[in-house]
C-alpha cells in the first residue's frame, strides 16, 4: 500500500524541514527581539530604522525574499555563506538567512504587543527606583512580556514550519520540493498528499499544544 | 506607551542619544554604502537595465497584466473564503457537539498544513481528475489552495468575532424570545462584521502575497512570474526582482493602511459595543494557532 | 448612527475593491473561454503553444507581438494550414504543461523547444522535426571550459528540475556544483556577474541568449554536443491528417529557404552554428 514511498527519502525531506525550521527559529528570536528592542528605544533614529524594517518586510511575499537570497546575496553581493564551493550548503543556509529576515518581523511585532501588556505600573516602579531605559527593559519587561507572548510565538513558529516549504524555490530540498516530485512521478496522488499533510500536522500539532499549554502555565497572573 | 519606558531624557541622557544616533546612523550609512558600490561593481545600477521601467510597454506588456492577475486569485479567493469561513466559524460555535468537532477538525487541519502544498496538490487532481483547460489550472490550483487554507483562518476569525461581542448582547437576544438562529443572524453577525472589518482586510495581505507561490511552483503568470518573461527581454534580473518587490510593498502597504484606518475609525465610534478585532489579529491566527485560545484574546482589547 | 455609516462605508468600499477586480478578471476570462472554444473546433483562429520567455525562440517582447525561431516555425506552418499571422492566438506552454495542453485540445500545436522523445511520443504526436539542437555550455568569452568533464569543481546552473543538467552531474562530471534558478534568464545573470562558471541547456536556447543586445559579445558556446535534441511539432495525439500537412509545410519552408532565414534571423548573431535542417521523420538519437 505504501510502496509509492520507496525509493523517495521522506524522513530526510522532514529532517530537512526541521532543520530550517530550529535554526531560522532561534535566528529570528534573536533579531526579533533586536528589532523589538529598537522599536521601542528612546533613540528616534533606531525607531523609525525598526518601523521601516518591519514594514517593507512584511509586505515582501516571502518567495521573493527567499529567491533574492540566492539572486541577490549570493550572486551579486557575495555572501556564500561559507560555502562558497558548495551550493547545497549554501543553498540552505541562505534559505535561514531569508526565513530569518522575514520570520524576525512577525517576532518583533509580536514582542511589541507583549511589552505592550506589561502593566505601566511594572515600567514606572522600576524607573522609580532608578534602573535606565536597558535595566528597565532587560530586567523588568522583557521578562514578563516573554511570558505573555508564548503563545503569538507559538503561532510564529507554527507558521514558519509551514513556511519552510518555500525554500523549494531555491532547491532546497525540504518537504515541498519532495512531495513536487513525488506527485509528479508517482500514480497516488491522494496518498502522497495525505503522507506529506500528516508530516506537516505531526510537526505543527504537538508544537501548538505544548506551547499552548506552557503560555497558560507561565502567563503572568493579574 | 513606549515613553513610559524611560525618562524624559535630561542632559546626559541626550548626549547618550545622540551618540547612539550618530552611530546607528553611520553604521546604516556604511551598509547602504557597501550596498550601492557592490551593485555599481557587478554592473546592476547601469541606467539601461532600469530603464525599461519608465517605459509605458514593461507595464502594459508584462507587470501590469501580472499585477491584475495576482489581484484577480487575492479577489476570487477572498470572495469564496469568507462565507466559507464564516460557515465554519459559526459551525465552531454550535451547541452541537459533532458539528463542533468537525468544523473543528477540518479548520484546525487546512491551517497545518502549508498553502504551497495544498496549491501542489489542487494542481495535481485538477490535472488528474478535472476538465480544467491547462490555461486556467494554474488560477484555479492557486484559488484552491488559497481558499482552503484562508476559509479555515477566517473561520477563526470570525469566531473570534463573534466571541469578542459582550455576552449581554446574546441573553438579550434570548430574553426577549430570539431563536439560536435568529440571535446570530440578526444580533451576532452584524456586529460581529464590523467588529472583524480590519482584520479581514489585513487578510487579503496574506492572500496577495501567497499568490506569489503559485507563480514560482505552479506557472501561474502572476505579478512575480510575468517578471521572469520581463527579465528575458530586457535581461535585468536583478532590477526587476527589486522592482516587483517595490510594487508588492506599496500594494499591501495601501491594504495595510486601510485596515488600521478601518480599525481606527471603529474604535473611535461612540456607538456599538466598542469591540474590535485588531488588524494585526490574523497574523497571529495564521499562524494556525492549535490548541489554544489566544484567538479569543485579541477581540476585547481597546 | 455614526457606526453604521462607517461601517456601511468601509464595507461598500471593500465589496467595491473586490467586485471591481473580480469583474476585469471576469471579462478575460469569457474572452479565453470563446477563445478556447474556437481554437479546438478549427474555427477561423488557431491557438498555437509556444515559450514567452525564450530570447531567439519565443519570447513575448516588449509591444505584446512574439518574436523567435519556434514563432516563425509555427507562423509559417499556421499559413500552409490556412491561417494568417492575425488568426493565431499565441498561448503560453511551460515545459511541464505541453503534453496536458495538448491531450485536452487547448491548443493545436506547440513549437515550445519541445524535443521529440520516445516518452512524449506515447502521450502526442510530433511533425518534424524541425531543428536538431544539442545540449550544450554557456561560458564567459575567456572561460577555459572546453569539455565537459572541465565542468569538474566548477558551478553549473540550470532551472530547477531540468534533467539534461542533472544527467551532467550525475554522468560526466559528478564534482560539479548544480544551481537551480526558476529560469534561464536567472542563470544568464548569474554566468555574467561570476556565481556560475557555466549554464547548459540546448545551444539553441543559449545562442538566444547570447544573442541579446545586453549580453552580447559576452558569453560562447562551448560547442560540446552532448545530446540530440529533435524539436518537434507537438500535436494531440492520433491527429495524423494535421501531422501530415504540418510536415508537408516545414518541407516547403526548407525547400524555399524561409527556413533558413529564420534560424539566420534568430539566431544569427550568436556565431550559433546550427546544424542543416533535418529531414522530416529523421529523428537522431
Amino acid at each position: 500500500m505504501f510502496d509509492f514511498l520507496e525509493g523517495y527519502d521522506v524522513l530526510g525531506a522532514f529532517w530537512m524541514t526541521v532543520k530550517l525550521t530550529a535554526l531560522s527559529a532561534v535566528g529570528s528570536l534573536v533579531w526579533g527581539t533586536l528589532l523589538a528592542g529598537m522599536r521601542v528605544s528612546p533613540v528616534p533614529l533606531m525607531r523609525g530604522f525598526g518601523t521601516a524594517y518591519v514594514n517593507i518586510v512584511r509586505n515582501i511575499p516571502l518567495t521573493v525574499i527567499i529567491v533574492f537570497t540566492s539572486l541577490g546575496l549570493a550572486d551579486i553581493f557575495g555572501m556564500t555563506m561559507g560555502a562558497p564551493d558548495d551550493f547545497k550548503v549554501q543553498g540552505f543556509r541562505l534559505a535561514v538567512f531569508g526565513f530569518i529576515a522575514y520570520t524576525a518581523a512577525f517576532v518583533c511585532e509580536a514582542i511589541r504587543s507583549g511589552i505592550n501588556t506589561v502593566p505601566v505600573g511594572q515600567a514606572e516602579a522600576a524607573r522609580a527606583i532608578g534602573l535606565n531605559f536597558n535595566q528597565v527593559l532587560r530586567l523588568i519587561v522583557l521578562p514578563q512580556a516573554f511570558r505573555s507572548v508564548i503563545g503569538p510565538l507559538a503561532n510564529v513558529l507554527i507558521a514558519l514550519t509551514k513556511n519552510t516549504t518555500v525554500a523549494a524555490a531555491i532547491g532546497v530540498a525540504e518537504a515541498a520540493t519532495l512531495m513536487k516530485t513525488m506527485i509528479e512521478n508517482e500514480a497516488q496522488t491522494l496518498a502522497i498528499g495525505a503522507v506529506f499533510a500528516l508530516g506537516f500536522v505531526v510537526l505543527t500539532l504537538p508544537t501548538g499544544l505544548v506551547l499552548g499549554w506552557l503560555s497558560k502555565r507561565l502567563a503572568v497572573k493579574r | 506607551m513606549t515613553s513610559v519606558l524611560y525618562d524624559t531624557p535630561g542632559p546626559r541622557a541626550k548626549r547618550r542619544n545622540v551618540i547612539l544616533s550618530v552611530v546607528f546612523f553611520v553604521l546604516l550609512a556604511l551598509f547602504l554604502w557597501w550596498v550601492w558600490t557592490t551593485m555599481d561593481e557587478k554592473g546592476q545600477l547601469k541606467w539601461d537595465l532600469w530603464e525599461p521601467f519608465t517605459t509605458t510597454q514593461a507595464w502594459t506588456t508584462y507587470l501590469l497584466p501580472g499585477l491584475a492577475n495576482t489581484l484577480k486569485a487575492a479577489a476570487i479567493a477572498m470572495v469564496i473564503a469568507l462565507p466559507l469561513g464564516a460557515v465554519f466559524g459559526i459551525a465552531r460555535l454550535s451547541d452541537h457537539r459533532w458539528v463542533r468537532g468537525v468544523s473543528g477538525t477540518v479548520v484546525e487541519f487546512f491551517r497545518a498544513i502549508p498553502v504551497l502544498l495544498l496549491m501542489l496538490f489542487a494542481n495535481e487532481i485538477y490535472v488528474r481528475y478535472t476538465d480544467v483547460s491547462s490555461e486556467q489550472r494554474p488560477l484555479y490550483a492557486v484559488v484552491t489552495g488559497l481558499v482552503l487554507y484562508n476559509a479555515s483562518v477566517l473561520a477563526e476569525v470570525v469566531r473570534a468575532g463573534i466571541l469578542s461581542l459582550p455576552r449581554g448582547q446574546s441573553e438579550a437576544a434570548y430574553a426577549i424570545g430570539l431563536r439560536k438562529g435568529q440571535t446570530m443572524s440578526s444580533i451576532l453577525l452584524p456586529q460581529a462584521v464590523t467588529v472583524m472589518l480590519p482584520a479581514i482586510v489585513s487578510q487579503l495581505v496574506v492572500i496577495v502575497k501567497d499568490t506569489a507561490l503559485g507563480g514560482v511552483l505552479l506557472n501561474f503568470t502572476e505579478l512575480l512570474n510575468s517578471r521572469s518573461t520581463l527579465a528575458a527581454n530586457y535581461a535585468n534580473v536583478v532590477p526587476s526582482f527589486i522592482v516587483v518587490a517595490v510594487v508588492y510593498i506599496v500594494l499591501n502597504f495601501i491594504l495595510t493602511s486601510f485596515a488600521s484606518w478601518l480599525e481606527q475609525r471603529l474604535r473611535r465610534s461612540k456607538r456599538g459595543t466598542g469591540a474590535v478585532l485588531a488588524a494585526d489579529a490574523v497574523d497571529d491566527l495564521n499562524a494556525g494557532e492549535v490548541g489554544g485560545t489566544a484567538a479569543t484574546g485579541h477581540g476585547g482589547k481597546t | 448612527m455614526k457606526l453604521r455609516k462607517a461601517s456601511a462605508a468601509a464595507a461598500a468600499a471593500l465589496v467595491l475593491a473586490l467586485t471591481a477586480t473580480a469583474c476585469g478578471g471576469g471579462d478575460k476570462d469569457s474572452d479565453s473561454d470563446t477563445g478556447s472554444g474556437s481554437g479546438s473546433g478549427g474555427g477561423d483562429k488557431i491557438k498555437i503553444g509556444i515559450k514567452y520567455d525564450q530570447p531567439g525562440l519565443g519570447l513575448k517582447e516588449p509591444d505584446g507581438s512574439f518574436s523567435g525561431f519556434d514563432v516563425d516555425v509555427a507562423t509559417y506552418v499556421a499559413k500552409e494550414l490556412g491561417y494568417d499571422a492575425d488568426q493565431i492566438e499565441w498561448v503560453e506552454t511551460k515545459s511541464a504543461d505541453r503534453e496536458n495542453a495538448l491531450a485536452r485540445g487547448d491548443v493545436k500545436l506547440i513549437a515550445a523547444t519541445y524535443s521529440i522523445n520516445d516518452e512524449r511520443k506515447e502521450k502526442v504526436d510530433f511533425a518534424g522535426p524541425y531543428l536538431l539542437a544539442h545540449q550544450d555550455l554557456l561560458v564567459k568569452s575567456d572561460s577555459d571550459i572546453t569539455k565537459a568533464t572541465d565542468l569538474n569543481g566548477k558551478k553549473l546552473c540550470s532551472v530547477t528540475g531540468s534533467t539534461s543538467a542533472q544527467n551532467v552531474k550525475a554522468e560526466i562530471a559528478p564534482k560539479a556544483q548544480l544551481r537551480e534558478y526558476g529560469g534561464y534568464s536567472e542563470c544568464i545573470a548569474g554566468l555574467q556577474s561570476g556565481a556560475v562558471d557555466a549554464v547548459t541547456t540546448d545551444d539553441s536556447i543559449l545562442a538566444g541568449f547570447a544573442a541579446q543586445d545586453k549580453y552580447k559579445g559576452q558569453f560562447k558556446l562551448a560547442g560540446l554536443k552532448l545530446s540530440n535534441e529533435n524539436y518537434g511539432i507537438g500535436i494531440k495525439k492520433g491527429d495524423t491528417a494535421t501531422a501530415d500537412k504540418v510536415n508537408k509545410a516545414l518541407e516547403k519552408m526548407v525547400a524555399d529557404k524561409a527556413w533558413q532565414k529564420a534560424v539566420d534571423d534568430n539566431f544569427g548573431p550568436a556565431e550559433y552554428k546550427n546544424e542543416p535542417a533535418p529531414q522530416i521523420g529523421n529523428i537522431v538519437k
